[in-house]
């Protein structure tokens, strides 16, 4: 959102008081899935929106953490937050590998290559042993947090969501604030131009797309404990699309967009479920409106609104900036080919 | 002694028949990533519902058969015509307002317009494959003396390979291509020389969904006619285009076919890794030269 700093502190007290008081008012099932989706959603922005990457399978280390947290906290017995842990971890390992092997082509074919390598690990998760095949991970126990806190309690596990995506959105928030941040950004804007200021480029995107990775993981991880069950559709190639258009629906490059963007679609699939494939279809339909007609996304409109409220003359430019430039600059830095 | 030895070995008729599954496969990763690279090449557009038109094409031809009785012979023709003015309508209503934006985009709008698709059919579907047969010229086969080859199979890998050479002909030998292709380095100077670049672009996405068709009908009576087919096939064949590089047309076929080989290879010696090989070998093709076998761009 805008950089004042006291606005954003009010906004953020009041988004945090209303995810307090959340599960008296919703379901808090509901709320724990759209929090790790927001996530979710959240880390994938930071490649998408801030380096301008679309990686098409990020389900590949949300997935592939969410197996790793329900095996080592089922059949080994792990307490939740090293089961977390472990799934973070080796969502960033695998992150580490698909970067370095990624980032060696750019823009359309960025996107292929991520894909693929993702349906790779959907195959692994079919056919491993410990995957469980169809039926994937069932029956996970959420034990106690810390050895204390029992999160079979639905009130103690949504808090423990809360916390938990806290912690992920503010590394996201710390990072594209950092020094790092800008570097990635400009990047974004124009790579030649970093590269010839001194920056590796290559070893700045491999760190996003790594940082990226992992909090996807933790994001997984934790879902994989709410709903005590690991899956394939978790790790399938309509996930990494549905973390895309949670991102696009609510705004590539805006901080809060992915969180309205995972809370619309995760309440549409929750109250429409009945209706079936009709899900995908509207899906669908959202996905190509928006790519048509609000290429900003929700956050992104609205963005560009109050700053032309404020500033008539700023507005166009920084709204732009927002939702169009990580777009426009891979396919400038796809002819500078590597 | 023969027979002894026959016996010795047991993967050789084993090994044919894999053999001749990858090729069949093979055909099909060599027609679709040749429909993909000629859009990319025109519209810098990867066609994310390339699967889904596909897939199209096949329940085209199912509804042909069981609904009006028109058999695979006509359905080869209609399927794709019908599937060509589909994509011809896509391109005019959605495609053509993205010009100009990021490629990104164009993937983003064709993966939406793949979900829009496929949703529909599965609901009407479910998930499960309807059969189709095959048609009465091709069905037994023939004793190769090393192999039994069903005729259908031959069908389809003569026909494919011809429709590949011919897209290969039509592209790099006549006007049309020669037009096509100076579209492709500079759309603005041949438009200066009166060539209406709009419509051939319109043409183009409608000729390579029509491939997707023609693909789709000859896969009908091979795999089950399936909502999901279209899916299963596409990423796939993306690791193909990965490999292959979307430079040049005879790389898309030849990389199709070679990529269908080693597949069906591998699920002779190492079944459990036949899914995953083509993946595993595009990593390895992105370490050793990151620009694909035949690719000219990164």
């Amino acid at each position: 959102m805008a950089e004042s700093g006291r606005g954003n502190r009010i906004l953020a007290a009041i988004l945090i008081a209303m995810a307090l008081v959340a599960p008296f008012a919703l379901y808090p099932v509901f709320v724990m899935e759209a929090l790790c989706f927001a996530l979710f959603a959240c880390a994938f922005n930071l490649l998408i929106g801030y380096v301008g990457l679309l990686s098409f399978g990020h389900a590949a280390f949300f997935g592939s953490a969410a197996y790793v947290t329900a095996h080592t906290v089922k059949v080994w017995g792990l307490p939740p937050e090293l089961g977390i842990l472990l799934g973070t971890a080796v969502a960033g390992l695998l992150g580490t590998i698909f970067g370095w092997l990624a980032i060696r082509r750019q823009g359309i074919y960025f996107a292929m290559i991520t894909l693929a390598l993702a349906q790779m690990i959907y195959f692994v998760a079919l056919q491993a042993r410990f995957t469980g095949g169809e039926d994937g991970i069932q029956a996970v126990p959420r034990g106690h947090l810390f050895g204390l806190v029992d999160l079979n309690d639905t009130l103690a596990m949504y808090y423990f969501v809360l916390a938990v995506f806290l912690i992920g959105f503010a590394i996201i928030v710390r990072t594209i604030h950092s020094p790092f941040g800008q570097i990635i950004k400009a990047i974004r804007e124009n790579e030649p131009r970093a590269v010839s200021l001194g920056y590796d480029a290559n070893h700045y995107k491999l760190l996003a797309f790594i940082l990226s990775a992992a909090l996807s993981g933790l994001a997984g991880s934790t879902k994989s404990l709410v709903f005590q069950l690991a899956s394939l559709t978790d790790v399938q190639w309509t996930m990494s699309g549905e973390v895309v258009l949670m991102t696009l629906v609510g705004g590539l490059g805006t901080v809060l967009g992915p969180v309205v963007g995972a809370f619309l679609l995760t309440a549409m699939q929750h109250y429409f479920a009945q209706l079936g494939s009709w899900v995908t279809v509207v899906e669908g339909v959202i996905f190509v409106f928006s790519v048509l007609a609000f290429r900003r996304g929700i956050v992104g409109t609205m963005v560009a609104y109050v700053a032309r409220g404020s500033n008539p003359r700023a507005s166009a430019s920084a709204a732009n900036a927002m939702a169009e430039k990580p777009a426009e600059v891979s396919s400038a830095t796809a002819s500078g080919a590597r | 002694m023969f027979n002894s030895l026959y016996f010795a070995i047991p993967p050789a008729p084993a090994l044919f028949a894999q053999l001749l599954v990858g090729l069949i496969n093979g055909a099909f990763y060599a027609m679709l990533s040749l429909g993909l690279a000629v859009i990319f090449g025109l519209l810098n557009i990867i066609n994310f519902a390339h699967g889904a038109q596909y897939m199209l094409g096949a329940f085209c031809a199912w509804f042909l058969l069981n609904a009006l009785g028109v058999g695979y012979w006509a359905a080869l023709i209609l399927a794709p015509i019908a599937v060509g003015i589909f994509g011809i309508a896509i391109e005019h209503l959605l495609l053509r307002h993205i010009r100009g934006l990021d490629h990104l985009y164009g993937l983003l709008l064709t993966f939406g317009l793949a979900l829009i698709i496929e949703g529909v059919f599965r609901q009407q579907f479910g998930s499960s494959g309807q059969p189709y047969a095959i048609p009465p010229e091709l069905q037994g086969g023939r004793n190769l003396g090393f192999m039994f080859l069903p005729n259908y199979r031959a069908w389809v890998i003569v026909a494919s390979l011809l429709v590949c050479l011919g897209t290969w002909f039509a592209i790099e030998r006549t006007r049309l291509g020669a037009y096509l292709r100076a579209a492709t380095e500079n759309p603005v100077l041949v438009q200066a020389f009166g060539i209406n670049v709009p419509r051939m672009v319109t043409l183009t996405y409608g000729g390579g969904a029509a491939l997707a068709a023609l693909a789709g009908v000859m896969a009908a009576p091979i795999y089950q006619v399936s909502p999901l087919m279209g899916s299963n096939i596409i990423i796939t064949v993306f690791a193909v285009v990965v490999i292959g590089g979307m430079g040049s047309i005879l790389g898309a076929i030849v990389s199709g076919f070679v990529l269908g080989l080693v597949e069906g290879l591998t699920k002779v010696f190492y079944p459990e890794a036949s899914s995953t090989v083509i993946f595993v070998i595009m990593a390895v093709v992105l370490l050793i030269k990151p620009g694909g076998f035949f690719g000219r761009v990164g």
